[in-house]
This record gives structure tokens, C-alpha cells and sequence, in this order.
């Protein structure tokens, strides 16, 4: 997905699958699921037998080309809804396509019991299988690594060019099929039988065979279709009164008004919105399992963040050295390069890279023992062969094992871990023979622009909650800085879920962002969980989406996209039942004039005669929908000024436009109909 | 300014003002609070509940509040029935008036138990002073309790959750006969007394003794017909009902006897109403709220109004034509003691409100007053009848919140609760009622009178014609009781088809109403946040606005256009 689909919406290929689509979508068991089309659909059937009773001699029904016109005017609107539907239909397979080459039959190399190795290929492996991938093999299929280190480039997935390192255990050893393996050898365990993976699920949300209905949907389907048994209602009576008034009713005008007045126009677009909703989530690079997970981010109240790599970047790193009063500083340098050049933790290497070369390339660890860290000692070091045995960790720690040995704790540097840690910083003290020679600051660095993506974030409605193992004090520090409205300190995955609870107790949606395993439980509680790609497989079981860029801002793109897909729905039936107004005031002194000529007053766009009025109306009402095709593809735009600032300007746009556009539109469609008629 | 239109003025100003703490007082009184009428009414209630052995503390579902309120409602049905077909030999009858057929009775006791009132007979002759008081007063109080009862279980869905336990408000959704008892000793009861008193001052009859005899100044003898109508006339507009003691209702001098009565009972029909939008508003603690509902019904309410009285002022063009002097309006068919403008508001009043009565002939307003009449009763939720009323619009905030809620892409809340499809569904059924009921039962009576012009319901030929039977329709569908008039509508066909009518356009719409909130009323509640939509805002009443002028009126238009517009263009 290097090359994001090119931004044109109707490139040429789609167009002609499109159309044919149109066509074959005509068949009436598959528009019932559409109940306002397939009244339409009924409709243009009703029509064609008018018009073939006209041609065969029927004389009360108006002329032929009349009734023909609107057999097709009727039928070009039904094309024109299934085009819509079939455009975003094709827009997503498209998509998903270029997402499915990625993980066409590659072959794979199945490790069997024995331990020996079977080629195959990727449709052939299932779940529970082990396979073995070695530098420049595509991966087959989704899984787990259980064996080795790798680095992998993703970039077909995730389009971000550097390679990222995915390895057995731990929260990085999840792998995507059709990303290649760059060096080293992995064994990974297939998590997924073919055809269940979390792509397979996307590509068919996307193709409409598949497409789940969402509650919002249902409820607003219920609504359309209420308003359609409302204008069948109007127009079934319709003859009586108008047999009363001693003025005939034509069918077709009678349809033509049918067609006007029931929302055709929300009802042509409405699964066409749904699906390029999904399309767009897609083209973030975002998966979901289901469409409503998409329009329940849009609801979500509260977003819960790591911390880690999420508001800060990347780990700690090192910021400055305190050495004790008394103990030289170079010395003291020296003595923390030494205790961390064996440490392959970041804050490790970053106390080397702030000792700088000059200090640490003379230094050699030969023949010294090394101490790693443990949640138990919380300390790690060296014990350098000269006997001296360097050790740096938590304040407590430390400060237990000097005082054991006698030694006392110096004022000076409990001061300055005080200091550090009121700025949001993490102190790390550095004892030599349990002596303590300072300490080391370690300070997080917050990502550039984070601020006013939560800020945003709060203008859409969204509280922001940062979720991070550090102290209360350091976690204020940071969220302060970083503006986020509220920090778990110290949080273990029960209080993520606990505070998701609480949260969900009080009645808000929350949203979350997780990589770990540890993370499984709280994505699955969660309203909105968003795996990382790069996570564990536990994690993008647990969540409802998937993000493939591992970006973890990432949420923002889909509350909007949730956000527009509901207000494309509102704003469009809003225009679409607005515009009946303008219709009724066509058709109905239309209908009535030869019967009652007064009526003719309430011809207030002063339409050129009854049969242009109600083709003008016709050819507006099919018009309207492909020249709407494009909102309902991308969406209306959604900015986050407020709901009741959203609401005028929606009302002013669609309600106050859909007032006045078709009176414009009418009028303009009857100057060139009444050349004709 | 005019006189007349400052007496209007003046009469819906006095009526907001007082609505308000009016509503404030029911507000406490639904919620159990210490009110005014503890001391006096509340011995009464307890006695009430003893012997009735209801427990009126006890917590009722939705459900339940449903199946009281429909059983108790086919009780006094029956009771009406038995009493109307039988008050020929029933006691208390001094003018020996006979017992209805079983249709007419049949339609007269649906529409009193559905607070509608539609009179297919009149009152002097058709019904007995037992029945009048027994059968017809008694409805129109129970019936008025009814709609605010109903209404009252809504206020409560519509409350948040406990302050202290949290708890739901489905759990909390009070007790039924409580609200009905209560609304009637505490409100209509109370208020009923006031006014009657006030009607007697001012000559309406309240009296045992049957028909006077009087020589009138051309020298003949008349009989006039006398009767318990003080009481009656009170809570028929206290309660919104509308059937007049007499025949011509409110234009009858002693059912009307002067301006002021004719204000005071504008005053009476009006209060109730509004005072229960602003109770909602004391009960839920959102006065913006309340403000809202208000501001909306009206500009629906005023929009209607003073076309009305412009048009009845300005007089009949085709009388201007014959050089005839219209300095008072246009008087055919009105009341001179009431006047034009008085007579103009009182038709939207009436209409809007569900109360029914009449003090001019509606048959004889202006094409257009008429169609604004109509347009009161298809809209149905500008004040609205006590209670229903607000039901009524509750659905069509329902659909604005769904709307608007969709337009500023959240899942739609009201006041804290989610809508759903399951919601949408009951509006949209209740929203689909009206047009239904109203055209389906004006196009087969319009069918029938066009293949058999001799049924011979109609006097009046073309648009006119037209108007009185969607009229007669519409009335029945929005339960509001007032007749076009000019129809002969005392046949098998008019009076079961209109009981039908009014049956399904009574219940369900309390029934849907009641099955939202006690949906609502069980869902998690979500506290407002940044993003939440507020209902309590001018741009919010819009909508609310929109989808009630595009929902309920636009159906009606080629119905109308075939009715009074019509009948306006061609004169």
C-alpha cells in the first residue's frame, strides 16, 4: 500500500465493473434488502406495464413517450442507486485486493514433528502448523513466533519502509503473512485457519455479501422505510380524493410522486455510505472486524493510551549524570558507562550513548560478571574483575543494600532524586561496593505535536487517559506536559481494567490502544480496542481492529471516520426528505390542475406544464443520486467544533439546502424538458 | 391596539404566566413532594387506595403502568355503554329523553373514554342529566387523568439515575393509580372547582330542575334546556375534552355566556397543557429544556393562530364583493358577544389542543382558518391534550434526536440514553398512526360518497364537502372532538368508523410513548459529555421543528390541496 490508491473516485475500470454491477443488482431478491429501492423497483415494473398497455391502444394513461420516459426515468433511478452501491463495492475490493496480493499461494516450508522440513504452500497450512521462514522469505500466513529473531519488513502492510525486529516470546512476536523476513531464521505457528484472518474478515466487510447490517443502519433503514409506507400511505388514497374531486389520477403521475416523495436519495446511497466508510478505514490502514466497531469509535468518550512509544518516544533515556558530593565526576561516568555497557535495556544503552565515546571506548568488560535486572532485585550491574561490583537501580533498592553494608545514605543525592522525580524524570542510583557514588537521570521525551492531536481529540469530545507503570508523581509530570486529561500510575492490566469499568459503569464508550498480551484482557473489555500490528497475537484476537501502521494516534483517524460515517447518513436523509417539499410543490398542482384549475396557484415555480412537472421532478429526484455519489464516497467533513456547532451548520447545508435545491433544480430540468413537451 | 387583539394578548400571556407555576406544582406532586392540597386531598386519597386495596407506593414496570391504565380505561368504557344505551329509564331524567342506539352509544363512549368527545348527538336531547353527569363527566375527568398519568411515567423514565444508588429509572417508574388519582384531586379536580364557580357567576346553569319555559320578546314560548352545566362545562375544558353540554357547545349562551367566560374557558383548555411542559421541565430539573418543547409548540401554535385571526378579521372577500360592510370580520357562523378575533384564536386554540369545543361553526371560518384548524389536529403536538400532548411530541423528539443525532455523527441520545432501532421503530409506527387513520378513513368515505352520491352525508358539494369528512377524520384520528359541522355524521358508517379511529389514535399513541420511555428508562445512562448533542437549544428545536412540519404536515398536503386550498383558490 506504498501507493495509496490514487485519490480519483471513479477510475475507469471500477466504473465499467460498477455498471454492469448496476445491472445485475437489479434483480429484486437482493434489492429487498433495500426497501426503499425495491418500492422503486416495483414501481418502474408497474410502469413498463403501463407503458406496454399504452402502446397497445390504452388511452386514459397519457401518451406513450410520456409513460416511457418515466419507465425510464424510474429505472435509471434504480441504476443509479445500485451503481452507487456497486462504486464503493468495487472502490473496497480494489482495496482489499491490492491488500489480498500480498498474501496470494506463496510457498512455505512446514516444519514437521520430526523436526525435519516439507515444502508446501500457504493455502495448505493450518492452525497449530509450524513453518520456518529464513532471510528473504515471504511469510505465509499470520502467527506467532515461537523460535528466533528476525527483522521483517512490513512495508507491504504497513508501507513504512524500516525494517522492525519480531521475536519469540514477549510482545513483538506476532508476524503478518506477506511480509518478508530480511535476516535471521524464525519458526512461527500458524494462529489462523485460511480465510479467517483478520484481512479475510476486512475484504469481506468491504464486499457487500457479507456486510453485517450496523444498529445505527437497522435503526435508520426502520426510519426510511417508515417514511415509504408514510408517501404510500398519501399516494394509495390518493385517486379517491381525487375521484372526488372528479379529477383523474394518471398511474404514472401517481408513481412519479411516489418515487419523488420517498427518500430515493438517502435510500439509493445508504449501503453505498456504509461501505465506503469501511473502505476508508481501510485506506488508513486500519482493519476492523466489523463495521460497527468503525461507528462505535465514533461514540467513544474516553481513549486510553500507553505511555510508552504512544505520548512519549520510544523508552527513558538518559538526561543527565548527579554524581554525590565528593565523588569525582569523571569517575562517576566511567563507573555508570561500565555498569550499563552490558545492559541491552534502552535506558541501558542510553546512559552509554549519553557517556558519550570519549568515556567508553576504552572500557572492557572482559572477565566480569554481569548482573541483569529482576523484578526481584530490581538493580543490575557488573562485578568487574578487580572486585569492585557496580550496581545501579530503584532508590530503594540501593538504598537497602548500602545500609546493610553500614554505609550511609548521602543527603545530597536523596535531594536529588527527590528533584528528578518531581519533574517527571526517573532517578537511577549508582552504588560502587554498596557505596553510593550518585545517581543518574533519566527523563522521557514527549513526541512532537502530541499535544494537538489530544487536543483535538478533546474538541471532538474525547478524553485522553494516559497508561503508564510509572510513579504518580512522574505520570503527573508527563501529563501535564503531554496535556492528556487523566494518567493510571503504576498500572498493572488490573487496573487498566478496573478503570475501563469504572468508565463503562459510568456509561462511557472507551476506546484503547494495546500491543502486549498483557493488554488482551483490557482490549477485549474495552468498547473500541485497537491492536497493534506489531503486537502479539492474543491482542489483535482481543481488540476489534487492528491498526497495521502501529501508530497509536492512529484512533483519531477512526473516531473521525466513525464520526463521518454517521453524519453522511443524517446530513444526506436530512436532504433527501427536505427535498420533498419542493417535489410536492411540482407534482401536486400537476396532478390536479385539469380537475381543478385553481390548484394551478400552487405552481409556484411556474412549471412549464403538468407532464414537464412531473418529469422535471422525476429527472431531479435520479439525478440527485450520482451527483451525490461522491459525498456519500468521502464522506462529509467532520470537524471537531462542537456537536451543536456541527448541527447548525449540517441543518444550514443539508436541511436549509435541501429546501431550496430542488426548487432550483426542478425549475432548471423543466426550461429544458418543456423544449421537448 | 385593537381591543380584541389585545384581549388575546393579554389572555395567552396570563396563561404562560401561570402555566409556569402550575407546572412547577404538578411537578412536585408527581414526585411525591409536600404540596398546597396535602391536608385536604390527601385523607381522600389514602380512603381511596384503602378501599380500592391498591398500594400506591408500589413501584410499577412500564408494562404495568400499560396494562392499569388500558384495563381501568375498558371499564369505564363499558360503564359508559351500559349507561347511554339504558339512561331512557336510568334515573335523573326530568326531560325524558330516550337511550341511544347502540353505534351512536357505542361511538359516544370511545370518544369520552379517549378524551376526544367527537358528539354525534346533542346534548339536550340525546343524553339524560344522569348520563351527562355520570357517564360524561365522569369520563371527561378520568379520561384527562388518563393522559396525564401516562404522561407523568414518562417524566420519571426521563429522569437520570439515582443521586445516590445509581439506580435506573425503570426501576423508579412510580405507580399509576397514584398518578391518576393524584392528577385528578391535586389538578383538575381543584382548578375544575374554580372555574365552574366562576361560569355559574356569570350565568351558566348548574341545576337539577329540567327544561324552563320562556316567552321570548317576539311573543312565542321556547323551551330552554337547563341542567347540570356549570361542572360540565369546566373540566370539558380543564381536561381538554371538549364535548359541550349542549349541542352547540361553546357558542351556546349558556354554555358561553359572555367574553369573559368565552376567555375564561380559553384560559381553562389552554393551562393544563402548557403547565404540564414546564412540570416536565420542574421534574426533570432541565427548564431549558422544557423551554425548548415550549418554544417550538409555540411558534407551531402561534403560526397557526394568527393567520387564523387575520383572517377572520379581515372578513370574507366574496361579502367584500357584494359591498357588504365586514367591519367586525367575518361573522357568518360566529358569536357576536365573542367576536372575530376571539372566535379566529380560539379555532387554532381548540384544534392545536385537543380540547374540541367550539365557539363558532368551523364549517364557516376562512378556506384557509379551516385548513389551519386541520393542520392543529394532523400535527397534534403543538400543547396538545393534557398529557398526550407532550407524549405526542415526545415521539417526534425522538425522531429529531435519531436525525440530528446521526447529523453530527454520534449514536443519537435523549437526555442520557441511547436510541435505537427499537425506539425508532415504536415512533415511526406512532408517527405512521395519523396518516394513516386519517387519509385511509377520507379516501373510503370520499370513495363511497363518489359511487353513491345518495348515502346523503354530505350538504355541501366539491372542496367543501371534502374538508368535512378529512375533518371529521382528523378529529377522530388526533382525538380532538370538534366537528366541521355541515356533515350528517349520526350514521352506522360514521359513528363505528370514527370509533375506530379514535380508539387506535388514542392508545397507541400513549401506548408507543410509554414503551420508549420505559425502554429509555432502562438503558445505562450517559452523562453529557463535550461531545454529547444538546437537546436544549434553539438549533435542536429547529429540527424538532422540521421533522414535525415535514413529517406530520407534509403527508397531509395533496389532501389539503384538494380540500381548503382549493376551495381558497376558486372562490
Amino acid at each position: 500500500m506504498k501507493t495509496r490508491s490514487s485519490t480519483s473516485l471513479f477510475q475507469r475500470d471500477l466504473v465499467l465493473e460498477a455498471m454492469k454491477q448496476a445491472f445485475v443488482k437489479l434483480d429484486p431478491r437482493i434489492l429487498v434488502r433495500n426497501p426503499v429501492m425495491f418500492t422503486v423497483e416495483v414501481g418502474t415494473a408497474v410502469m413498463l406495464v403501463v407503458s406496454l398497455l399504452v402502446a397497445f391502444g390504452e388511452r386514459s394513461q397519457g401518451s406513450l413517450g410520456y409513460n416511457v420516459a418515466i419507465f425510464l426515468l424510474l429505472l435509471l433511478t434504480v441504476l443509479f442507486a445500485n451503481f452507487a452501491e456497486a462504486i464503493a463495492e468495487a472502490r473496497g475490493k480494489a482495496q482489499a485486493d491490492s491488500l489480498r496480493r500480498t498474501r496470494e499461494d506463496t510457498p512455505a516450508r512446514l516444519l514437521l514433528p520430526d523436526g525435519s522440513v516439507r515444502q508446501t504452500r500457504s493455502n495448505e497450512l493450518r492452525k497449530g502448523d509450524r513453518f520456518v521462514c529464513e532471510a528473504g522469505d515471504l511469510i505465509p500466513a499470520d502467527g506467532e513466533i515461537v523460535k528466533g529473531l528476525a527483522s521483517v519488513d512490513e512495508s507491504a502492510i504497513t508501507g513504512e519502509s524500516a525494517p522492525v525486529i519480531r521475536e519469540a516470546g514477549g510482545d513483538r512476536s506476532s508476524v503478518t503473512g506477506g511480509t518478508r523476513v530480511l535476516s535471521d531464521r524464525i519458526v512461527v505457528e500458524v494462529t489462523g485457519e485460511p480465510g479467517t484472518s483478520f484481512l479475510d474478515r476486512m475484504i469481506a466487510l468491504v464486499e457487500g455479501a457479507s456486510r453485517q447490517k450496523t444498529p445505527n443502519e437497522i435503526a435508520l433503514t426502520i426510519l426510511l422505510a417508515g417514511f415509504t409506507l408514510v408517501f404510500l400511505i398519501v399516494c394509495i388514497t390518493l385517486p379517491a380524493f381525487a375521484g372526488y374531486a372528479g379529477t383523474g389520477l394518471t398511474v404514472g403521475a401517481l408513481i412519479a410522486l411516489f418515487v419523488c416523495l420517498v427518500p430515493t436519495t438517502i435510500g439509493g446511497l445508504l449501503s453505498a455510505i456504509g461501505i465506503a466508510g469501511m473502505d476508508r478505514a481501510l485506506r488508513a490502514n486500519v482493519i476492523s472486524k466489523s463495521g460497527k466497531a468503525v461507528e462505535t469509535a465514533g461514540d467513544v468518550d474516553v481513549l486510553l493510551l500507553d505511555k510508552t512509544g504512544t505520548i512519549t518516544i520510544g523508552n527513558r533515556k538518559a538526561t543527565a549524570f548527579h554524581p554525590a558530593p565528593g565523588v569525582d565526576r569523571d569517575l562517576f561516568i566511567r563507573a555508570c558507562a561500565l555498569g550499563s555497557l552490558a545492559d541491552a535495556t534502552p535506558e541501558g544503552k542510553s546512559i552509554v550513548e549519553l557517556a558519550g565515546p570519549a568515556v567508553t571506548r576504552g572500557l572492557s568488560l572482559e572477565g566480569a560478571g554481569l548482573i541483569a535486572f529482576t523484578a526481584g532485585t530490581r538493580t543490575s550491574g557488573v562485578d568487574l574483575p578487580s572486585g569492585t561490583r557496580i550496581r545501579k537501580g530503584a532508590l530503594d533498592a540501593i538504598r537497602r543494600s548500602a545500609e546493610q553494608a553500614g554505609h550511609a545514605f548521602p543527603r545530597e543525592v536523596d535531594a536529588e532524586v527527590t528533584r528528578i522525580a518531581a519533574n517527571g524524570g526517573t532517578p537511577l542510583v549508582v552504588a560502587e561496593n554498596e557505596q553510593v557514588v550518585g545517581c543518574i537521570e533519566l527523563q522521557d521525551v514527549i513526541k512532537p505535536g502530541i499535544q494537538e492531536r489530544f487536543e483535538r481529540l478533546r474538541k471532538m469530545g474525547v478524553r485522553t487517559v494516559m497508561v503508564t507503570g510509572d510513579n504518580p508523581l512522574t505520570a503527573k509530570y508527563i501529563a501535564g506536559k503531554a496535556g492528556v486529561d487523566d494518567f493510571i500510575a503504576e498500572a498493572t492490566p488490573e487496573d487498566k481494567m478496573a478503570y475501563i469499568r469504572k468508565e463503562q459503569g459510568s456509561g462511557r464508550l472507551v476506546a484503547m490502544m494495546g500491543d502486549g498480551t498483557n493488554d488482551a484482557p483490557a482490549l477485549a473489555q474495552a468498547d473500541v480496542g485497537v491492536a497493534m500490528n506489531s503486537g502479539t497475537q492474543a491482542a489483535k484476537e482481543a481488540g476489534n481492529m487492528v491498526d497495521l501502521d502501529n501508530d497509536p494516534t492512529k484512533l483519531i483517524e477512526v473516531v473521525e471516520i466513525g464520526k463521518q460515517l454517521l453524519m453522511t447518513r443524517g446530513t444526506l436523509t436530512t436532504f433527501s426528505i427536505a427535498n420533498d417539499v419542493a417535489k410536492y410543490f411540482a407534482i401536486v398542482p400537476a396532478l390536479f390542475i385539469t380537475g381543478l384549475p385553481a390548484l394551478g396557484a400552487l405552481n409556484v415555480m411556474r412549471l412549464h406544464s403538468p407532464e414537464s412537472a412531473i418529469l422535471s421532478a422525476v429527472v431531479f429526484n435520479a439525478v440527485i443520486i450520482p451527483l451525490l455519489i461522491p459525498l456519500a464516497l468521502r464522506g462529509v467533513a467532520y470537524k471537531p467544533i462542537g456537536a451543536s456547532a456541527i448541527l447548525r451548520r449540517n441543518l444550514l447545508l443539508y436541511g436549509l439546502g435541501g429546501l431550496i435545491a430542488p426548487f432550483l433544480g426542478i425549475k432548471a430540468i423543466d426550461l429544458v424538458v418543456s423544449l421537448f413537451c | 391596539m385593537d381591543t380584541e387583539i389585545l384581549g388575546i394578548v393579554t389572555l395567552f400571556l396570563a396563561t404562560v404566566v401561570l402555566a409556569v407555576p402550575l407546572g412547577r406544582y404538578i411537578a412536585r406532586v408527581y414526585a411525591g413532594e409536600r404540596s398546597l392540597l396535602d391536608p385536604v386531598m390527601g385523607p381522600v386519597e389514602r380512603f381511596f387506595f384503602r378501599i380500592a386495596g391498591i398500594d400506591a407506593q408500589r413501584q410499577m414496570t412500564w408494562k404495568e403502568h400499560l396494562k392499569a391504565l388500558l384495563t381501568i380505561n375498558l371499564v369505564w368504557f363499558l360503564w359508559a355503554m351500559f349507561v347511554l344505551t339504558n339512561q331512557g329509564w336510568l334515573p335523573w331524567n326530568p326531560d325524558g329523553n330516550p337511550g341511544m342506539g347502540a353505534d351512536l352509544a357505542f361511538n359516544t363512549a370511545i370518544s369520552f373514554v379517549v378524551n376526544c368527545n367527537l358528539q354525534h348527538y346533542s346534548g339536550e336531547t340525546g343524553a339524560t342529566y344522569f348520563s351527562q353527569v355520570f357517564a360524561l363527566l365522569f369520563l371527561q375527568f378520568v379520561s384527562a387523568g388518563t393522559g396525564m398519568a401516562a404522561a407523568a411515567m414518562v417524566f420519571k423514565a426521563l429522569r437520570g439515575p439515582a443521586d445516590r444508588t445509581g439506580e435506573r429509572p425503570a426501576a423508579r417508574l412510580g405507580n399509576f393509580y397514584d398518578h391518576f388519582l393524584k392528577s385528578m384531586t391535586r389538578v383538575l379536580l381543584p382548578l375544575s372547582l374554580l372555574v365552574a364557580v366562576l361560569l355559574l357567576l356569570n350565568g351558566t346553569p348548574q341545576t337539577a330542575a329540567g327544561r324552563d319555559r320562556i316567552a321570548t320578546l317576539q311573543g312565542d314560548t321556547v323551551e330552554v334546556a337547563r341542567g347540570p352545566v356549570a361542572g360540565f362545562v369546566a373540566i370539558k375544558h380543564l381536561g381538554t375534552n371538549g364535548g359541550g353540554y349542549y349541542g352547540a357547545n361553546s357558542a351556546h349562551p349558556l354554555e358561553n355566556p359572555s367574553y369573559f367566560t368565552n376567555m375564561l374557558e380559553m384560559w381553562a383548555q389552554m393551562i393544563v397543557p402548557l403547565a404540564m411542559v414546564f412540570a416536565l421541565g420542574f421534574h426533570l430539573r432541565k427548564k431549558r429544556f422544557a423551554w425548548m418543547v415550549f418554544g417550538v409548540m409555540t411558534v407551531g401554535f402561534l403560526a397557526l393562530a394568527v393567520p387564523n385571526m387575520v383572517l377572520e378579521m379581515r372578513g370574507n372577500p366574496a361579502i367584500d364583493a357584494l359591498g357588504v360592510d365586514q367591519g367586525s370580520g367575518a361573522m357568518e357562523g360566529k358569536e357576536v358577544r365573542l367576536g372575530a378575533a376571539a372566535s379566529g384564536f380560539w379555532s387554532v386554540a381548540t384544534t392545536v389542543i385537543s380540547t374540541g369545543s367550539v365557539n363558532a361553526m368551523h364549517d364557516s371560518t376562512m378556506p384557509l382558518s379551516g385548513m389551519n384548524e386541520l393542520l392543529a389536529m394532523m400535527t397534534n403536538a403543538f400543547y396538545g391534550g393534557v398529557g398526550v400532548g407532550i407524549l405526542n411530541f415526545f415521539v417526534f423528539i425522538i425522531l429529531a434526536v435519531f436525525i440530528s443525532g446521526l447529523m453530527v455523527g454520534r449514536t443519537p441520545e435523549l437526555l442520557g440514553r441511547k436510541v435505537e432501532a427499537r425506539e425508532v421503530k415504536i415512533a415511526v409506527i406512532v408517527t405512521l398512526l395519523h396518516p394513516l387513520l386519517i387519509l385511509t378513513g377520507a379516501a373510503l368515505a370520499a370513495y363511497a360518497i363518489t359511487r353513491h352520491p345518495d348515502l346523503g352525508w354530505l350538504n355541501n358539494p366539491g372542496p367543501h364537502g371534502f374538508s368535512e369528512m378529512l375533518y371529521e377524520y382528523t378529529s377522530s384520528a388526533a382525538n380532538n372532538g370538534s366537528g366541521f359541522e355541515g356533515l350528517g355524521d349520526n350514521t352506522p358508517w360514521w359513528n363505528i368508523s370514527t370509533a375506530i379511529v379514535l380508539l387506535l389514535g388514542r392508545f397507541l399513541p400513549i401506548i408507543g410513548p410509554l414503551a420508549i420511555a420505559g425502554l429509555l428508562a432502562g438503558k445505562p445512562y450517559v452523562p453529557a459529555g463535550a461531545g454529547t448533542l444538546r437537546t436544549d437549544t434553539a438549533t435542536f428545536g429547529v429540527v424538532v421543528f422540521g421533522v414535525i412540519a415535514i413529517v406530520a404536515a407534509l403527508s397531509f398536503f395533496p389532501a389539503l390541496a384538494l380540500g381548503p386550498i382549493a376551495e381558497h383558490f376558486s372562490r
